[in-house]
Parts: C-alpha cells; structure tokens; sequence
C-alpha cells in the first residue's frame, strides 16, 4: 500500500485492441452466430436465400422489434411485462373495432396507442405507488386485456377490408425495394439504441435497475423512472399493433398469444439481465433476429412446428447458460 | 491470561492459495490453541478471509498442511468443517428472517443430522439449552424482530449447536454498539473457559487488546507476526498491518482559528413523528462535527431528515445563512447537501456498473451536453480528477466498482458525493469495512475538505473515530440530543454516559 497513484494505469488500460474489445462484446459472438446460421442454410435450403424469404423474414422480427426494445428498457430498469402480447392485440381491436364503428384509421390508431399508454399508466402506478410486483401486476393484465380482446369482437377476428390504402401502406408499403415496416423498425432501433446508450434521461434507467436504493439516495426520482419505463414498454406495444393491424388488414384478438416469452427470451439472450441493471438495444434485436431465423429455418427444413417451441427454449438456455459462466469468468 | 491448556488444536503448515495471478496466501503458519481467543488483524485483501474460508472448506489449498489435533486433515466442505468441529459466524448476517429463531438454530443441526425424520422435541429442547449461556433470546420470536446484535447471537448459537470447538468470528461487532459487543466479548470469554477456541478477526485494536489472548497479524498474504497481547502494543499491530509505520491514526484537529464564525448548517426544533424530536444545532466553517449515539437512537434518521431522503420531517434548516425549503432530496443535492450512506453496498455504489458512472450519477447532467448526451469523455474526466484526489486505486475507470476493494469503494462513493461540490456532506459510517490505510487516508481527505470550508458531519458507532476526527461530537439518544462534548470532554466514557444513561439514572447518580 504506497501512495503511487495507479490512475496512470487506467490509460493505458483503456487502450484494449479494438478487436479484443470487440470480441468481448455479447453482440458479437451473437452476430457471429447469426451468421453461421445464415450461412448454413444458405446451403441447406434453395429458398432460403431468395429476396422473398429475406423479405418474409425481416417483416417476422421488424415489428417484434419494437416490442423488444421496450421489454429490454423496462427489464434494465428493474421490471418485467408480462401483458405485451395481449395488449398489442388489445391495440389491434380496438383500433378495428372503433374503424368499424365509423371512426377514421388514424384517430381510431391514435385512440388506441393512447389507450395502451394508458395501460401502461395503470400498470406503473400498481408497481410504484401500490407496490405491487411488475410479474403480478403484468400477469394480471396480460389475462384481461385478453379477454377485452374477446369480448370486443366475441372471439372472432375483424375483417378490416375497407381501410384506406394509405393506412395499410403502413404494413404492406415499401419504399424502392424495402418494406415501410423494416424503416420504422430501423428508426426506432437506431434511436432507441442512441439514446439509452447516451442520454442522462435513460443512464438513470441503468442507475435503477442496477440498485434502486443507490439511485433513490443519488437523488433519482426511481419511482417516476419505473413509472415512465412500464408505460413505455405498453406504448410500443400499442404501435406494434398498429403496425400489425395495416400489414393483416384485420384484427385478430388471439394474436400474439405467448409472445412475451419469445420478447423476454430474445431480450435476455441479449445480453438483458432479470435482475436490471444491464441490456442492449443491439443485443436485443440480435437476439430477435436469432429466434426468428431459427424458426424459418425450421420451417423450410420442414421440421415440424411441434419441436420449434422446444428448439426455442434450448436456445434460451443454452445462451443464458453460456452467458452466466461467460460473466463468472469476468468476475 | 487464563489458559489453562496449551494443547495446539488446529495447526496451520505452509499453506498456499492463489487465485489466478493474484497470491491471496503464500506459504502460511498459524497455530490454535485449546480454549483460547486469538485474534486475526491485517488490512483487507491481506488474506484473513482465504485462510478462514480454506479452513471452513469453503476454499481449497493449493499446497500445505492443516492439522487438526495432531491428524493432518483434508477438509472439503463446510459440511466438513462443521463434522470436524468447526464453526465459522460470518460477518454477514445470513438468516432466514422470516422463520424462528429456534428454528434457524435448526437449519444447520437438521443438515448434518443422519435421521430421516426431524426430532423437534430435541432440537428444541437444545435451543433452549444454548441459549441459557448466551443471553435471554426467547427461541420462539421471529428473527426479523430480532435486533442486529442479537441476530448474531442466534448466528453464534447456531454453530454452538454443533458441538464445535473452534469457533471463527468474522468482525461481528461491526454492527453492534459498545454495549452489545461488550456483552459478546463476555460470553466469548464464557466459551473459552469451556475450551473452545476462538479465532476472532478484528479491524479494531481495542477490541483485540482488551478482549482477546494473543493476535496474528497478515498482510499481502502472509503471517507476519503471532504474540500474546499482553506483550505488544496496539501500534506495533497496526505497523505490522500495514507495513509501515503510521504516526498519527488521526489526522490533526482543526488548527487554532480554523473554526470560523461563520456557520454552515443551523438546524432548529427539528422533529419527526416518530424517529427524532425537538433537534437543534449548528455546524461551523472548518469544523468537524461528529454525531454518535447507540444504534436505533436516530443518528442517521436526523440527518436523513435534514436532506429530505426520508421522513415527514418538522423545523427549520439553514444552509450557509439561507433558509431551506427542501422538498425531496434532489433539492438537497441542489443546495450542495449530500448524505453519504452507511450501507456501501447496499445503497452507496452501484457494484456492477462502472467507476464512472457511479462518480457522475448524483448528478449526470454534469457530464452532458446540451441535448442531455453524456459525454464518455468528460465523465471519465471527472471521476479521474477525483479518483487523483482521492488516491483511488484501480484498474479502469471502465471496471465495475465490484472489483474494487471496500477502501476503494468507499472512496469511489465520496468522490461521488464531491463530484456536485458540496457545501455540506453527512457521513454516516464513512470508515466501515474500510482498512487501516485507507481509513487514516478517508480522515485526512474530511479534515481537508473541512479546512477548505466544506461542512462534514460524521456519523460513526466507533468512538475511538469520532474523537480521533472531530472538532466536536452531539450525542443522541432516544431521538434526541442528550448533549455534546469538544475538546478535552470528548472521552469514550463521556459520550457512552450521555448515549446510554437516561436522565432519570442520571439524576439518582
């Protein structure tokens, strides 16, 4: 114990090789994979690489991938929501059902994303000022905007047949060669990404989840965090399905049944942490592309959808698996 | 002192253990003997919990000899340990809050019992038998009701229940008062007389002295030196220690003319509800001023109260001549008065994210641009000039503050609260968990921060601290101020007398 200031060290510390940093990262080894996928079944199937099955399978994640950023957010700060499915298709319904009952698409949209915010609203305020558990509270949620979703439309899809094109030009439109679905995808991607990384308002996001009593004794307002974070996380979910009423042409109030699993699964593999406190955008929408391209590629080796799920859930656990001795190691 | 036996009972023989690179034990001698208090000082990271742990079979040994009555030993499991007589309380407390005490006593004899069935009758019958000697604990509350100091009786309790006889006490009076560990000092002595062996780890050279047989004395992974305590003195400890010798523990006091007129903080008739009452002082330029009290009497809570981190809180509060109005304590920090908190990890830093941005996060702004962007650049920056200032030792600034050690921590916490330049901080515990160097080191940054007209308020349950860095201490008790020594008043005696004894005792007296 002599009194050198070690600093100087740290210079030279943070100097680390590009390439060594960047092996290190989480979303490497995931784009690295991703890939090799990509790669083999390139091989494997001739349909795989067509611009149709390309085009088919970024539409598959581009609207998951506002759910996932969401649920990556609110995972950072510390919560979880388990409502995301049943409130995108509660967004979807009531959007159809209020269009069916002679409201303009685009109000009718506006109503229901508020509607969802409001959701979230409902769910913050459970966590933060009642004190209840985001897993209960979402769970309980998630059941009833389901069944909202059911009596709005007695359990039948709606037939949305007589939107305006320029509304369905929001799911089915492209610009040049790609899909509008994929450059909304990308600009919330790309801007959620800069900011969570960036901004002071999303670092007391990371600050939360990483100890919440620590950030309320730094001076953070953690409930408000929390607060803003689930509602959030409802809000994209009322874009997404949106997003997904103008592609179908039709509200389906079944739809998304189970996707919070896959949202949490891709979230997770991605490097977000249950416990808050860690998470990437990028990973996380790595992590999306991941379990998309596996169930397209089992679908066109024609493996039966039956062992999808349980393809899915391997992949969960072995990258979970890998990640925790990966961080052992670290530690 | 009072050994009878001298038989050695647990004997060390160059023992190694590294973890990676890093030598955590090189090549270590250490001997027990029956029914004897032996202490174990050396500065974190010097070894002592790698050796406690090796001899619990939580670690393993890369080379060397543990002899257990005379038979070399190898013991790979705590399970183990407990079979062969070993009982290890560590220093955090790890009880099921929720269930019994009687029942935790139970968790760790049912785990190593042979029986199919648990015999209730007996183990209850037992509980009740250890703590007959140990203190008046009834075996049937729930832990969570328990204070601190008794929950670690129930800890020690619980590896009495298991016949050991040696017995391993990791710092268990760092969340005791004086008065509490006065009494664990009585009943460790108790068990000694019975011949179990006690291997007592202490950062604190009163304690040693008074309380214990002989010391050992680690660093950097090493047995430096083992004698009877009658035949050394404290400072010839803390030397060996730390490997050099420290004059001074404490830095100088306030110099003659130091204190200003001028007064930083006024507090007057400050209540709330339930925690404090009618509390009134003030705090002058330069000085120092310590707080000290018995744990539960509502130190932290009165400063708590002040910033605003909680409680419904009554009276009014003047910073440097102002008058506040604080509504929450991001107001508090605004005004430039931070709360230093007394539980690191659990509230202070942020131990998986970085060096960084746990020196920036009372107030990130600080370290962003116009559009709320932080700057890698300027936060790095910051936490690098205060890291300089405050001798931080550490890899990156990139590195999670969980690969630092507590000393360390604790700085990366109070470079945290300068990062806002405050005009006041409140320390509660600013040393726990700290080492010998890094604690002198902690002192001497308070009384420059003093010097340069900072306000510091000390909150610690060492009082040897207290008297060592402070101009002047307030004593509270029971919620409120029972009165305040400086100078030549500030004696150990006088402020126990002042946080224990209530007015009533103190008016037949």
């Amino acid at each position: 114990m002599d009194n050198t200031v070690n600093l100087a060290q740290a210079d030279s510390a943070d100097n680390t090789p590009f390439l060594k940093r960047l092996f290190r990262m989480r979303e490497t080894g995931l784009i690295v994979i991703i890939l090799a996928l990509f790669l083999i079944m390139s091989f494997a199937s001739p349909y795989f690489l067509t611009w149709a099955n390309m085009r088919a399978m970024s539409m598959a994640f581009a609207v998951d991938g506002l759910l996932v950023i969401g649920m990556t957010i609110l995972l950072i700060s510390g919560g979880i929501d388990l409502s995301v499915g049943s409130v995108t298709a509660l967004a979807m319904v009531i959007a159809g059902w209020l269009f069916l009952s002679g409201v303009n698409p685009w109000v009718a949209s506006a109503m229901a994303i508020a509607l969802c915010t409001g959701i979230g609203a409902f769910m913050g305020f459970f966590v933060t000022r009642v004190g209840l558990h985001h897993f209960i509270v979402s769970l309980a949620i998630m059941v009833i905007a389901r069944g909202a979703c059911l009596l709005f439309t007695g359990g039948r899809p709606l037939g949305l047949y007589t939107l305006p094109p320029e509304f369905k030009f929001i799911g089915q439109g492209t610009i040049g060669p790609i899909p509008i679905v994929i450059v909304i995808f990308l600009v919330f991607v790309i801007a959620f990404d800069f900011m969570l990384r960036r901004t002071t308002m999303f670092r007391k996001v990371f600050y939360t989840g990483s100890n919440e009593k620590a950030a309320a004794y730094s001076g953070i307002r953690t409930k408000k965090v929390i607060f803003l974070t689930t509602t959030l996380c409802s809000t994209l979910c009322g874009i997404a399905g949106i997003i997904y009423m103008a592609r179908f042409g039709s509200a389906q109030p079944t739809f998304g049944l189970g996707l919070e699993l896959t949202i949490i699964a891709a979230a997770v593999i991605g490097g977000a942490s249950l416990n808050g406190g860690s998470g990437s955008i990028l990973g996380a929408i790595l992590g999306v592309i991941l379990l998309s391209l596996v169930s397209s590629s089992l679908a066109l080796l024609d493996v039966s959808v039956y062992w999808q799920d349980i393809i899915r859930g391997s992949i969960l656990l072995a990258a979970v698996t890998i990640d925790h001795y990966l961080n052992k190691r670290r530690g | 002192m009072n050994i009878v036996m001298q038989d050695v009972i647990l004997k060390i023989e160059n023992l190694s253990k590294s973890f990676g690179p890093v030598k955590a034990l090189r090549g270590v001698n250490f001997e027990l003997k029956k029914g004897e208090i032996h202490a174990i000082a050396g500065e974190n990271g010097a070894g002592k919990s790698t050796l406690m742990n090796v001899i619990d079979g939580i670690l393993q040994p890369d080379s060397g000899d543990i002899v257990l009555d005379g038979k070399a030993v190898k013991i790979s499991s705590p399970t183990m340990a407990q079979q062969l007589g070993i009982g290890f309380v560590h220093q955090e407390i790890a009880l099921c809050p929720d269930v019994s005490v009687a029942e935790n006593i139970f968790m760790a004899t049912t785990n190593v019992s042979r029986s199919w069935l648990m015999d209730y009758k007996k183990l209850e019958r037992e509980a009740v038998d250890v703590f007959r000697q140990l203190s008046d604990i009834d075996p049937s509350v729930l832990v969570k009701n328990l204070s601190i100091s008794n929950q670690q009786l129930v800890e020690i309790a619980k590896a009495l229940t298991l016949d050991c006889r040696i017995l391993i006490l990791d710092e268990p009076t760092a969340a005791l008062t004086e008065t509490e560990a006065q009494t664990l000092f009585g009943i460790m002595r108790n068990l000694a007389d019975q011949g179990i062996s006690i291997i007592y780890i202490s950062h604190r050279m009163v304690e040693i002295f008074d309380n214990c047989d002989r010391v050992s004395v680690f660093r950097d992974g090493q047995h430096i030196v083992t004698n009877d305590v009658a035949d050394i003195q404290p400072s010839d400890v803390v030397n060996a220690m730390v490997g050099r010798v420290i004059d001074n523990l404490y830095p100088e006091k306030a110099a003659e003319g130091a204190i200003s007129e001028e007064t930083v903080l006024k507090v007057k008739g400050l209540s709330e509800v339930t925690r404090f009452h009618d509390v009134s002082f003030e705090l002058k330029k330069g000085e120092i001023l310590g707080i000290a009290g018995l744990i539960g009497a509502g130190r932290s809570e009165i400063v708590k109260g002040i910033c605003q981190l909680e409680g419904d809180v009554t009276g009014d509060v003047w910073l440097n001549g102002e008058k506040l109005a604080l509504r929450n304590y991001q107001d508090s920090i605004a005004k430039g008065m931070v709360y230093l908190s007394e539980d690191r990890k659990g509230d202070g830093v942020f131990l998986d994210m970085s060096i960084a941005s746990n020196v920036s996060a009372l107030k990130v702004e600080q370290v962003a641009g116009p559009l709320g962007l932080i700057q890698t650049g300027a936060e790095e920056a910051q936490a690098e000039a205060l890291g300089r200032k405050l001798n931080l030792k550490c890899g990156s600034l990139s590195d999670p503050v969980s690969s630092l050690s507590g000393g360390n921590q604790q700085k990366v916490a109070i470079a945290k609260m300068l990062s806002v330049n405050p005009r006041l901080i409140f320390l509660d515990e600013p040393t726990r968990g700290v080492d010998v160097g890094a604690k002198s080191e902690i002192h001497k940054i308070l009384r420059d921060l003093a010097n340069d007209g900072v306000g510091i308020v000390v909150i610690s349950s060492e009082l040897p601290e207290l008297i060592g860095v402070c101009d002047r201490v307030l004593v509270v008790r029971e919620g409120r101020i029972s009165g305040q020594v400086t100078g030549e008043e500030m004696t150990e005696e006088n402020i126990m007398h002042l946080a224990s004894v209530t007015d009533a005792q103190a008016s037949v007296a």
